[in-house]
Formats: structure tokens, sequence, C-alpha cells
């Protein structure tokens, strides 16, 4: 049994915060405390082409307070030090992966404890770049697929990929619109009649509401730019307010029954 | 690694790749959509009614091919090698990039789409995809870095004019980075009814061949005209390079002539050796950005710093993938070359030629004033004049401390 295969055992939440912004020990924290199931730490970078203003802001306050790649993976080892258990992602773009070599990046993954790695523009064409590196090392490179991904590119796109398949439930950006749960469960049927991997939506979730009845139909439901907010918004007081919602977006997916098989 | 290639004309490989440089680097999103346009793409340039269409639209409404010019008193003053232009200011629009947009709005078309979105630096990339949206009759809308549209306010009253709606890009640095970053964050919002329109080599593959492809009809057509004119291939080429459109439109079909040097002018902008300059080759390194590997302007830990450049049009912290081969392959020599050296061209060239050049070419111009001296009286040197320079004449009169 690997971390994701406990965690994913029933409807999961996982949660989304960026790295450097705030006290991210604390909040990262808060969000366990909550009932997060996993957690996805956001690794900031100046061009964060698929998301929308509230990530973007939180990249750039992160940037802006120093944060470094070693600061991130700092935050990653001493989180995983506190929670032996819960799986720990890193999500964010190519290039402060690569930087040091893919080899480099996969190695503090492992020494860090990180169990999976989302990079938003790696596409399967590209899996050289990292997931060869990433696999060496244990790191599940997972792998994202959405709305425009097709039948014939399904294979593709879940080939190689591990951990749990992130579906992107909206063509955009992050944080704004959401889908409706109609195609949510559409398309999880169709990943699901092509993978044994867990399922995770994402992409707009903001409400406990929203949360529980993604969780009828996957595995797994993300949720990042409401978070991220509320660490924009309370800075040194987040940890409190993340709690309270986390706990209310973890009980709306643990309750979650399942519609479907 | 310096293994020679057969064919310096032969990149990229069937993945978009130019060597280790290059590629499709996008959010899974958009990666059905750029297959999509590659496919699309072939198709088009297997369609001779799509060349034929793009020939005609080239030479009544942009105005080719343009001229081969003999800079004759500009040789004179610098006393060494004869300084010849490809005089692509001479276009509609005042520039090349027109070239590029003519030939994606047709590939838009032919895909039906609905929709047409660009980033601009200058705005000479923005005022051409505005043009041939107003001339078929599509929607567009302009990303534009927030101080771009300050610096750059007559383009942003062009293309509000030609019908685009522009829309400040506040993220950021707020120049053209920042505006890529949206353009593509449109895309991936509206997959199924926008063509993006990239002004550059750059960006995830097709693009950088595509728009080198557009813009190599600079160089094909000053390659047949110096040869009748001259009887020869000339010495050595000279251009400037932000994305690098206008130079490997006018190297691409020389590539392949061995006896033929190639030079390309980075912005320096306050010199090399500070963080001020927009010199992705010289100053920066090897990373991942807007959908392909290249070299970048970053820090230690890949993050992407900020471009200084006179030029709004070379201030930008990457170059096309094919470049960054070019380089490592070492076919072209790449150099760069200061705001005050660029604007010490510009003025030369008013004065002793009567054109008025973009500050992107001044750049170049720079370099030939350098190269032209160390070189003999019967060696040719082939500029590409990529832009002229009403646009710039506000920050050049601050530059010179003169009020107009």
């Amino acid at each position: 049994m690997t971390r994701f295969s406990t965690a994913f055992a029933k409807p999961a939440l996982v949660c989304f915060v960026t790295a450097g912004d705030g006290d991210t020990g604390a909040n990262l924290d808060a969000l366990v405390e909550g009932g997060a199931d996993v957690i996805e730490l956001g690794m900031p970078f100046t061009d964060p082409m698929a998301d929308g203003p509230a990530i973007q802001a939180a990249n750039i306050r992160s940037l802006g307070a120093g944060t470094k790649t070693a600061d991130v993976f700092a935050i990653a080892a001493a989180f995983r030090a506190r929670h032996p258990d819960v799986p720990l992602v890193l999500m964010g773009y190519a290039n402060p992966m690569v930087r040091r070599g893919p080899e480099w990046f996969a190695d503090e993954c492992a020494k860090a404890g990180v169990d999976g790695v989302i990079c938003v523009d790696i596409p399967p064409e590209e899996d050289e770049a990292l997931g060869p590196a990433l696999r060496a090392k244990g790191i599940a490179p997972i792998r994202l697929a959405t709305p425009t991904t097709d039948a014939a590119r399904l294979p593709t796109v879940l080939g190689g990929s591990d951990g749990f398949v992130y579906y992107v439930s909206v063509a955009g950006i992050t944080g704004k619109q959401q889908a409706a749960q109609a195609s949510i469960a559409d398309a999880v049927a169709r990943l699901k009649a092509s993978t044994d991997l867990p399922i995770a939506v994402g992409f707009g979730v903001r409400t406990p509401e929203q949360a529980g009845e993604i969780a009828k139909v996957a595995d797994g439901v993300v949720v990042g730019s409401v978070l991220v907010e509320l660490v924009g918004q309370h800075g040194a007081d987040a940890p409190q307010h993340l709690k309270a919602l986390t706990a209310s977006l973890a009980k709306a997916v643990h309750s979650a029954a399942k519609t479907t098989a | 690694m310096n293994i020679q290639p057969n064919s310096y004309r032969t990149q990229p490989d069937d993945r978009g790749h130019f060597g280790e440089f290059g590629g499709r680097y996008v959010a899974e999103t958009l990666m059905p959509l750029v297959l999509d346009l590659e496919r699309e793409y072939r198709a088009a340039q297997a369609d001779p009614a799509f060349q034929a269409q793009f020939d005609d639209l080239l030479e009544h409404y942009v105005g080719r091919p343009s001229p081969l010019y003999f800079a004759e008193r500009l040789t004179e003053a610098l006393g060494g090698a004869q300084v010849w232009f490809k005089r692509d200011e001479l276009n509609h629009t005042g520039a090349h990039k027109i070239n590029n947009c003519i030939g994606q709005i047709l590939l838009a078309m032919r895909m039906g789409k609905k929709r047409i979105i660009a980033e601009t630096g200058a705005g000479q990339h923005g005022v051409a995809t505005a043009t041939v949206c107003a001339r078929f009759g599509l929607p567009c809308v302009i990303y534009m870095g927030a101080e771009d549209v300050k610096r750059q306010s007559p383009n942003v009253f062009r293309m509000k004019l030609l019908g685009a709606e522009v829309v400040p890009v506040t993220s950021g640095g707020a120049t053209l980075k920042d505006a890529m970053n949206e353009g593509l964050r449109d895309w991936v919002a509206n997959v199924h009814d926008t063509f993006y329109i990239i002004g550059t080599a750059a960006g995830p593959h097709p693009y950088p061949e595509m728009v080198r492809d557009f813009q190599s009809v600079i160089g094909t057509e000053a390659r047949a005209q110096m040869l009748s004119r001259t009887g020869r291939l000339p010495d050595l080429l000279i251009a400037c390079i932000g994305g690098g459109s206008n130079a490997l439109g006018l190297f691409h079909p020389f590539l392949d002539d061995a006896d033929v040097k190639m030079l390309g002018v980075e912005a320096a902008g306050h010199g090399l050796d500070g963080d001020e300059h927009a010199a992705s080759l010289l100053g920066g390194s090897p990373g991942v950005l807007h959908g392909n590997r290249t070299y970048l302007l970053q820090d230690e830990d890949g993050q992407i710093t900020e471009g200084h450049s006179i030029s709004a049009g070379l201030d930008y912290p990457g170059i096309g993938p094919e470049h960054a081969w070019l380089k490592e392959t070492g076919r072209v020599e790449y150099i760069a070359v200061t705001d005050d050296e660029a604007l010490d061209g510009f003025q030369l060239l008013c004065r002793t030629e009567g054109i008025i050049p973009a500050l992107e070419p001044s750049h170049a111009i720079a370099a030939v004033t350098d190269r032209a001296k160390t070189m003999r009286e019967d060696e040719i040197i082939l500029m590409n004049l990529c832009g002229r320079g009403d646009k710039d004449i506000f920050t050049v009169a601050e530059k010179l401390g003169v009020k107009i």
C-alpha cells in the first residue's frame, strides 16, 4: 500500500496551498487537522500560465517574500516529519523543476518525502524531461486529464501516470467557473473505464456542496483557489480559517454516498 | 555534441524539437489543440490553393516583394563592406510582422476559428494582427502589458482604430511575457473557437516552425534579389533578435549556403554585465517557458527575470528555439548591442539614408557599423530592416532629452 492508495480508499479531500505564501507549515497542519487527505504543495513560479488571479497572487506573494526552491523542499521535509502518513504532492511548472536537472529534482523530492509531482506544462509528449527521473526515485508522475483529452489521446495521458489522475473539470484556468455535475460524472466514468488509478477532480471547486456532489462520483476532490484566497486574506491568522473550511469540505466529501460503482 | 548536420534547413524533428530545444511544453488542455494545429498546418502546406492565397495577399495587400536596397551613403560613411537592406519596413503596417499574421489568419479561417487573440510587446504584432482581423472580419483581442500600453500609446490607438479590443495586463512586470501568459490563459479557456496568433518564432510546436516558414519569404526574396542584382550571395547577414522571427525569416533560406555568415543581434540594454538586458542567448541559460525549451533569462531557481531594452519589441526573456539550436551548432554568431549603441545606429541611418528605422533594427545597424569597417569593399552585408521608426519617435525624443 502506498500513501496514495490508503488515502483514496474512501473519497479523499485534496487541498492545495502555495509554498512560501504565509506560514506554510502552520497552514498545512491546519489543512490536515481539518481533514485533508492529500496535500498539494504549489511551487511558486513567476509565470503561472494555467492559474487564475487567486493562485497568481499567491505565487507573487511567495516569491516576493523570497521563497527559494530550497525553502519549498524544507517545507515538504518538515511536513513529512510531522505527518508521516499524509500523501504529499508538489505541483508546479516545468522550469523550476528542471532547472538543476530532473535527477536533482527527483532526488530532492525523495529526500523530502514527496509522493508525487504534478507538472502543469510537461505533457506526455515531453515526458522524458522529468518522468524517467521521477520514476527512478519512486516518485509518482501525476498526469492531468482535461475536457479536451479525447478517447484517442487518453491512453497516452494515462500511460506512465501514477499515484492518481487529476481530472481538470473545466477547459480554463484555476479558480474560475465550475463544471456541470453531469459532465464531471461522464468524464470520471470514461477515465475509470481506462485506468485503475484513483480519479481526483478539481478546478473551480469552492464549497462543501460542490465538493460533496463531486465526491459521489469521483475518488477525490481537489480544492485550491478558495484556500489560497484565505491565506491571502488572513495572513498569519489563516490557519484557523483554513481548518474551519477544510473541516466542512472534508465532512461533505467523506459523507458522500457513491452514486456509481 | 558539435556534429555538423548535412543540412541546417531540416529542423525541427516530428516532435517539434530543434536539437534539445523546442518541443510542446503546454498544459494538457492545450495539447490536443496544438496537435490539431500541426495537422491543419501540414494540410495547408500541401494545398496549393493555400499557398496561392498567401502569396496573393503578400503581393497585393502587404506590398511584397519588399525592395532590396543598396545603402550607398551609409556604405561610404562606414568605409568598408557594401551595406544592403531588405526593406521590410516598407510593408503594410510598417514591419515584417504582417507576413506571419497573413499566414496564421488564413490558417485560422481554414480551421473554422471564429475569434483571434494575440500578445504584443511594442505593439507591432498587435497592429498586424488587428489589421488582418479587420481585413477578414474576425473579432480580435490583443493582450498587452500595462507598461507597454503606456510606452506605446500610438500603437494602442492604431489597434483600437482597427477594431481590436486591447486588454492591458497588470500581472508580473506587465510587459510582453505577461501578455503572453494572459494570451495562453485566454486560449485555454476558449479552446473551441479561438485561434492564438503568436507573433514570434517561439511557443509550442508547430508555432516556431510555422512562423519561420511564413517569415522565410524575406530571405527567399532577398536571396533571389541579391543574385539578380549582384550575381552573388552576400557575405554576411545581420538581423536583430527579440523572439527572432525577422532574423529566422532572413537567415533560413541561406542556412545551407556555407559561405554566407550570419549574425544575430540581441538587445544588451544597459549592458550584459548587469541585469538590465534582454539577451537570452548571451546572458541566459536553457529552460522551459511558454511552450518550448530554449534560452531564458532566469535565476538559479528557474524563476524568469525581467528583460530590459529601449526597444519594447526586443524586451522578452526568451528566444525562439531554432536560434538556441543555431547557436549551439555554431551556424549563426550572436552578439548583443546596448541601448546607447542602438540609438547611435538609429540616428546614423536617419541622416545617411533618409530612413527612420525602428529601434529593433537599430540594434542591427549598430552591428553593421562595427562589422562593415572590418570588411573589404567588395564584400556584402545584407541587413533586414524589419521595421520603421514612426512608433519610436517619442521614446527616442525622451532619450535625447527633446520635448515634442
